[in-house]
């Protein structure tokens, strides 16, 4: 575990980039800090590899002051990313890669072997070995830099904004790949962002710092968003914080319906026998069950209905691995008011009205507060 | 024009001869102007303070005549190359500071905070990552002061024939044989177009991981 205790760094000029920070950073999972700029959280992360050095306080790494051992044995026991990825420009990828191996002192061949798997494990393609960081795009060299940092097995890694410059795309991309990762690797991670939205996403643990260097909250994310500690936070998390929230309530508990689930090649029997008052539309599918769009039952003729016709339906959402997020966009997509529930193939498994949605984002609330008196 | 190569026997040299004089007097200064400037630039990067001085001081060395460091110098070192070559020395100097300076601060700062973060101590970062990334610039550097040395070696002839090719040129005069003077500025012109090419071709070698369309 990382401990940072009551600590201060103070430049000359008497500007105070962080000011009496205490941190607890759990072993195993992401930290993020997280706030606009000038609010010291890049400097404290450079603090941890002793990149810049504490005016006051210490930072313990598993129980031992980090000062205890030489500077240069601390940073390689922990993996660096950087914005940009700070690629050497001037030597191949799996050179980049090997750089801390080699440093420690092992054999060039082992070093590449290690390097090789290293590039498996991050995405990379083998052809990339021998090229030059010019040759790789932003998102590539930052797979790299990812790379790099894990070479030598560090327990710690450390990620200053690493993927603040590539595109809204690609970065999706990466953290999502950062999260795999870190599902097989289980690093101990502290993450610096700006972007409240990624510290969401990727946190267990969200430290939201202030300008001048003070902690303003340090909670799971799903916490921040319900339960902000101040205007400050409140007004750093965003718009749609409420919205945002959905995203930790899982979609599995949602009560489906199969009922207004009707294939294309229904007959007028079956298109009747699945009308109900309370379902106001049925879903029409393909042979193979997967949706095609929504039909009034009085403007479906069976034998002839005609998928361009049909109402779109919006966006569907899987039960259990997406969240009542995605299950509450999926039916205000749907002029229909539905969202419709598909399996890992696409097939759909049930449809759901906003009205369950918001009852089943209710009860979530209502169990959240329950837990959260429980816990405290 | 039969008399091109024909040099005349007070040079105590054959052309070719000349040739080898005259690029060893041009190219050992640049090699000891190199040779001060790493540490000097290094001294430089890493004081800040110090750079804008170091650049007068160059700059002031570069304005004195070559003929003023002679006067002072032949007490000492005498009518020889060693006295052509540390002006030489000298003016390098005003070229390869500033390009080696260039060179170092050019790597990006995301890359030097890397290369600290993952545990490479100054002398590792300096040798294994500043170096290698301004060598396009030290090369670049090295291709002037090259040239320009190799065009001043001729002012050697000022202090008794140790201008090598140059001493063609007092001698066309002497002699009334002006093509010795074409020959001088000809071949010296032709080594330095070739001592150019020779530095490109080194960069070539050097930085594979150069992007292509920047390759001159």
């Amino acid at each position: 575990m990382i401990r940072i205790d009551s600590v201060t760094k103070r430049y000359p000029d008497g500007t105070v980039a962080v000011d009496r920070l205490s941190l607890e950073i759990p072993d195993r999972s992401i930290t993020v800090l997280v706030g606009p700029s000038g609010c010291g959280k890049t400097t404290t992360l450079r603090m941890i590899n002793r990149m810049v050095e504490p005016s006051e306080g210490r930072i313990l790494l598993d129980g031992a002051d980090i000062q205890a051992q030489p500077v240069n044995t601390l940073r390689r026991s922990m993996g660096y990313v950087i914005q940009n990825a700070g690629l050497f420009q001037h030597r191949t990828v799996i050179d980049n890669i090997a750089t801390v191996p080699r440093l420690l002192g092992w054999s060039k061949q082992r070093a590449r072997v290690r390097a090789a798997e290293l590039m498996e494990r991050v995405g990379l393609d083998s052809a990339f070995a021998k090229r030059y960081p010019y040759q790789l795009s932003g998102g590539q060299q930052q797979r790299v830099g990812v790379a790099r940092a894990l070479a030598a097995d560090p327990p710690v890694l450390l990620m200053d904004e690493p993927f603040s410059a590539v595109d809204p795309v690609v970065r999706k991309g990466l953290q999502d790949e950062l999260l795999r990762i870190q599902d097989e690797l289980g690093k101990t991670i502290v993450f610096v962002t700006h972007d409240i939205d990624e510290a969401i996403k990727l946190g267990t643990m969200v430290a939201v710092m202030r300008t001048g260097g003070h902690l303003a909250q340090f909670a799971p994310p799903a916490e921040l968003l319900t339960d902000p500690a101040d205007a400050f936070v409140e007004d750093f998390l965003g718009a749609d914080r409420g919205i945002r929230r959905l995203s930790f309530f899982p979609s599995a508990g949602l009560e489906l319906q199969q009922a207004p689930i009707v294939a294309i090649d229904a007959d007028a029997g079956r298109l009747t026998a699945r009308t109900s008052a309370d379902t106001p539309y049925l879903l029409v599918t393909d042979l193979d069950g997967r949706p095609l769009g929504w039909g009034e039952p009085r403007a479906l003729t069976a034998g002839s209905i005609r998928p361009e016709q049909l109402i779109p339906y919006g966006r569907p959402f899987v039960p259990g691995r997406d969240s009542l997020r995605a299950a509450l966009d999926g039916s205000v997509l749907s002029p229909t008011g539905w969202a419709v529930a598909v399996d890992g193939e696409g097939r759909a498994v049930g449809v759901v009205s906003q009205q369950v949605i918001g009852a089943a984002i209710r009860t979530a609330h209502a169990e959240g507060r329950d837990d959260a008196k429980a816990g405290g | 024009m039969s008399g091109f190569f024909d040099i005349p026997s007070d040079l105590q040299n054959t052309y070719f001869g000349l040739i080898g004089l005259h690029l060893r007097e041009a190219l050992i200064p640049v090699l000891a102007g190199l040779l001060v400037s790493l540490p000097v630039a290094q001294l430089c990067v890493r004081l800040r303070w110090l750079y804008p001085p170091v650049l007068g001081v160059t700059t002031i060395l570069y304005a004195i005549p070559s003929l003023a460091f002679f006067v002072v110098l032949i007490d000492y070192t005498g009518q020889t190359e060693t006295t052509v070559m540390i002006p030489l020395s000298v003016y390098s100097l005003v070229v390869l500071v500033p390009a080696i300076v260039d060179g170092v601060r050019s790597v990006p700062e995301e890359t030097l905070a890397a290369a600290t973060a993952m545990g490479l101590g100054p002398v590792r970062r300096y040798f294994q990552v500043q170096l290698p990334i301004a060598v396009p610039a030290i090369i670049a550097g090295l291709r002037v002061a090259t040239v320009s040395s190799i065009s001043l070696v001729s002012v050697g002839m000022l202090i008794g024939n140790q201008g090598a090719l140059g001493n063609l040129l007092n001698d066309a005069n002497i002699y009334h044989r002006p093509e010795l003077a074409v020959n001088s500025v000809v071949t010296t012109a032709v080594l330095a177009i070739l001592a150019d090419a020779a530095l490109v071709l080194v960069r070539r070698v050097l930085t594979p991981w150069m992007p292509k369309e920047s390759t001159r």
